[in-house]
């Protein structure tokens, strides 16, 4: 960038050149040092969404509620037949997409939402995307209680020995979603239309993924292209959460196929590669990110 | 002396886009460049600031003095140079920029704190400071949007200033609030100064440059155009004004025009030293008696007094701030007397002007101009205008006589 040669003047040691791009491992040292920070603006997001109502966090609780109340009526009283307990094999797809889908469009936003912060302050600038995150990190663990309350419900028992993949599962799916958020909220600085091209890519994105209907009805149906499914990565974290919560990989005495027959270490694997993929992309979205980030508070 | 920030060649470019198009329908079209034009916000610029020096930035609008203090903040990264720091930097770039409009008073200091890199124990430390300098005891669980804007100026500087900053950078912020508020913040960073702390300020007020900062530095378009004693960088930044072709403040050329009359001059009075001689002899005491009304209570008060020859020269021009003398809030009647203890003066009428304004000049309550003179007469034939303490010796070599002046 550097026009003119530096000057060779000496100062004093623990001066910062505050000119230069720091390097990841500074980032993730200031992105520590503002820990702070971080925790302050998930809870101001949080506090501002429900900011003047009555019911609060309630209202997130509703949300997945809702969902298995519909779907609890529709399928298991007018459309019986399809797959039984419905509403838990969706919940348990729809939470994490729900929190994918939320963290990575607020994510997205980020910066270009709190241009004020951008313009007037410095931090680093990593916290506002990862702010968000934890944001949907919050509501997911709270609607996660409903699920919960409808497992003890019903009376429906999760796979014990899936359950513990379950935190390997989740955080993979953090790491991939963060690559994302990271690289989406500095692009989004520059090209306003990414926030927009996103809402649709999650539309599609959706459908893609095994959340209303089960893996197995695609995956089986592609043959031996099947495992090709599995390149969706939001697919692999997804599977692992309905192999564990709900718990049946055929349903209707072995006719109607839901979920991979496999081992935890089948599934296990699936949520390794994506891990490695993940870390692969977060390292360069810290190089997008750093790239970007020069001129965002003018861009703003 | 170390410095505190060391600004070596820095420039800053900005791309001014013809079509301010973000979208990617643009970009796809134009092949993802739009037509811009570039400009140079800041070229050159080369500044360092000691360890304990109060620096003034000034500058018309658009010299670029906002943009540096961006980028030594490090919210804008220059396109050349570098800029070096010591210390924790504390930025009141815009007042109450860090504040969300539906946090409470008490949410926003902790956000506030925390975008200042401050831990959550350190906050809850200071929290009670905070609140008590900013005098919001009673508003601090409302929401800052039902403050008044002084309110939420006086909270987002309490913080500032409370987080223990070793450098403070201040963008036109101390205009806010009240006059005692004012005061105060005037106050607070008076104090900063005799802790040693660094400060680098941008600001129009020549008056603020003239009583706070050791040094200051005068941008014109981008580029430094002068960098030295707060007196002569104003004078530097007026011909700046000047030479643009735009209006000088009044505060630049007249201090003090407009008054409010808060405070009323009723007359002043020249005391010599010897009773019925109305003329001083050189070196002689003066006193100089005003008295004032103030109709109501007035916390912010500075008295002050200026001497000039009959070319209009200023001979002293000083003010109980200056000198640091202690005028509690004002109200009713009173009198204020400056004594000269010696005027080394020689033949010559001098003109007196008094007047009465708050502490960053921006406010003149009363002034009395070009009313009270004073004379002193020379009985020895020395010519000029300074009577200088003096003794001459001479010696010559053999006759050895000696002389005295």
């Amino acid at each position: 960038m550097s026009t003119v040669p530096r000057t060779a003047v000496r100062l004093r040691p623990g001066g910062a050149d505050v000119t230069r791009r720091p390097s990841p491992l500074r980032r993730a040292a200031d992105v520590w040092r503002y820990r702070e920070l971080l925790a302050n603006l998930t809870r101001k997001e949080l506090k501002v969404k429900y900011k003047n109502s009555v019911l609060g966090f309630v209202w997130s609780l509703l949300n997945p509620l809702l969902y298995l109340v519909v779907f609890y009526i529709v399928f298991q009283v007018f459309l019986p037949g399809g797959l039984p307990y419905f509403a838990i094999f969706l919940l348990a797809g729809l939470l994490p997409w729900t929190f994918f889908s939320n963290a990575l469009s607020g994510g997205t936003m980020s910066i270009t939402g709190n241009g004020a912060l951008v313009g007037k302050v410095w931090f680093p600038r990593e916290i506002l995307p990862l702010a968000s995150i934890g944001a949907a990190l919050v509501h997911f663990f709270l609607q996660s209680l409903v699920l919960v309350v409808a497992l003890i419900a019903f009376r429906y028992a999760p796979a014990p020995e899936f359950l513990p993949a379950l935190v390997p599962a989740f955080l993979a799916l953090v790491l991939f979603l963060g690559a994302l958020a990271l690289a989406l909220s500095a692009i989004n600085v520059y090209l306003r239309d990414t926030q927009h091209l996103l809402e649709l890519a999650l539309l599609a994105w959706f459908w893609m993924t095994p959340i209303v209907y089960p893996f197995r009805r695609v995956a089986d149906r592609l043959g031996q292209w099947g495992s090709l499914y599995l390149l969706n990565p939001i697919t692999c974290a997804i599977i692992t959460f309905q192999r564990a919560i709900y718990n049946k990989t055929t349903v209707d005495g072995g006719k109607t196929k839901v979920l991979p027959d496999a081992s935890v270490w089948w599934y296990l694997r699936n949520i390794g590669i994506l891990a490695a993929v993940s870390i692969a992309l977060l390292l360069a979205a810290l190089v997008i990110f750093g790239r970007l980030e020069d001129n965002i508070a003018e861009e703003i | 002396m170390r410095s505190a920030i060391e600004i070596e060649g820095v420039g800053k470019r900005f791309r001014l886009y013809k079509e301010k198009a973000h979208s990617l329908k643009e970009r796809v079209i134009r092949f993802g460049r739009l037509p811009y034009e570039e400009f140079w916000a800041l070229r050159d610029v080369d500044l360092s600031v000691r360890q304990g020096e109060t620096v003034g930035l000034l500058g018309h609008n658009g010299s670029g003095k906002s943009t540096l203090l961006k980028c030594v903040a490090g919210i804008f990264r220059p396109t050349e140079g570098r800029i070096v720091k010591a210390g924790r930097i504390a930025a009141l770039l815009e007042l109450g920029s860090g504040f969300h409009p539906d946090l409470t008073g008490r949410e926003n200091v902790f956000l506030n704190g925390s975008i200042l890199g401050l831990p959550r124990a350190e906050i809850t430390r200071i929290f009670d400071d905070i609140v008590a300098f900013a005098e919001l005891e009673r508003f601090i669980d409302m929401q800052v949007k039902h403050y008044s804007s002084g309110m939420y100026a006086r909270l987002a500087f309490a913080v500032a200033v409370n987080v223990d900053p070793e450098v403070l950078l201040i963008d036109e912020v101390l205009a806010v609030g009240d006059e005692a508020f004012q005061r105060k913040c005037l106050a607070r960073i008076k104090h900063f100064q005799r802790e040693g702390r660094t400060i680098l300020l941008v600001t129009h007020a020549a008056d603020l440059v003239r009583q706070i900062c050791d040094r200051a530095a005068v941008l014109d378009r981008g580029q430094l155009v002068n960098v030295g004693m707060p007196g002569e960088a104003v004078l530097a930044f007026r011909d700046t004004l000047l030479r643009r072709g735009l209006e000088v403040p009044e505060e630049l050329d007249h201090p003090g025009v407009r008054k409010t009359l808060a405070i009323r001059i009723t007359g002043a009075t020249l005391e010599y030293p010897v009773q019925g001689r109305q003329h001083l002899l050189p070196g002689e005491p003066l006193t100089i008696r005003m008295t004032y009304e103030a109709p109501q209570r007035i916390d912010d008060v500075v008295f002050a007094i200026n001497i000039f020859d009959q070319k209009g020269t200023l001979l002293l021009g000083t003010n109980t701030d200056v000198l640091d003398v202690d005028v509690g809030p004002v109200e009713g009647t009173g009198e204020v007397a400056f004594g000269l203890e010696r005027v080394p003066l020689l033949d010559g009428v001098y003109q007196v002007n008094l007047g009465i304004h708050n502490h960053d000049g921006g406010t003149s309550y009363d002034h009395r101009e070009a009313k009270d003179f004073f004379e002193v007469l020379n009985p020895g034939k020395t010519i000029g205008l300074v009577h200088f303490p003096l003794q001459i010796r001479v010696s010559t070599g053999r006759l050895g006589r000696r002389a005295a002046g």
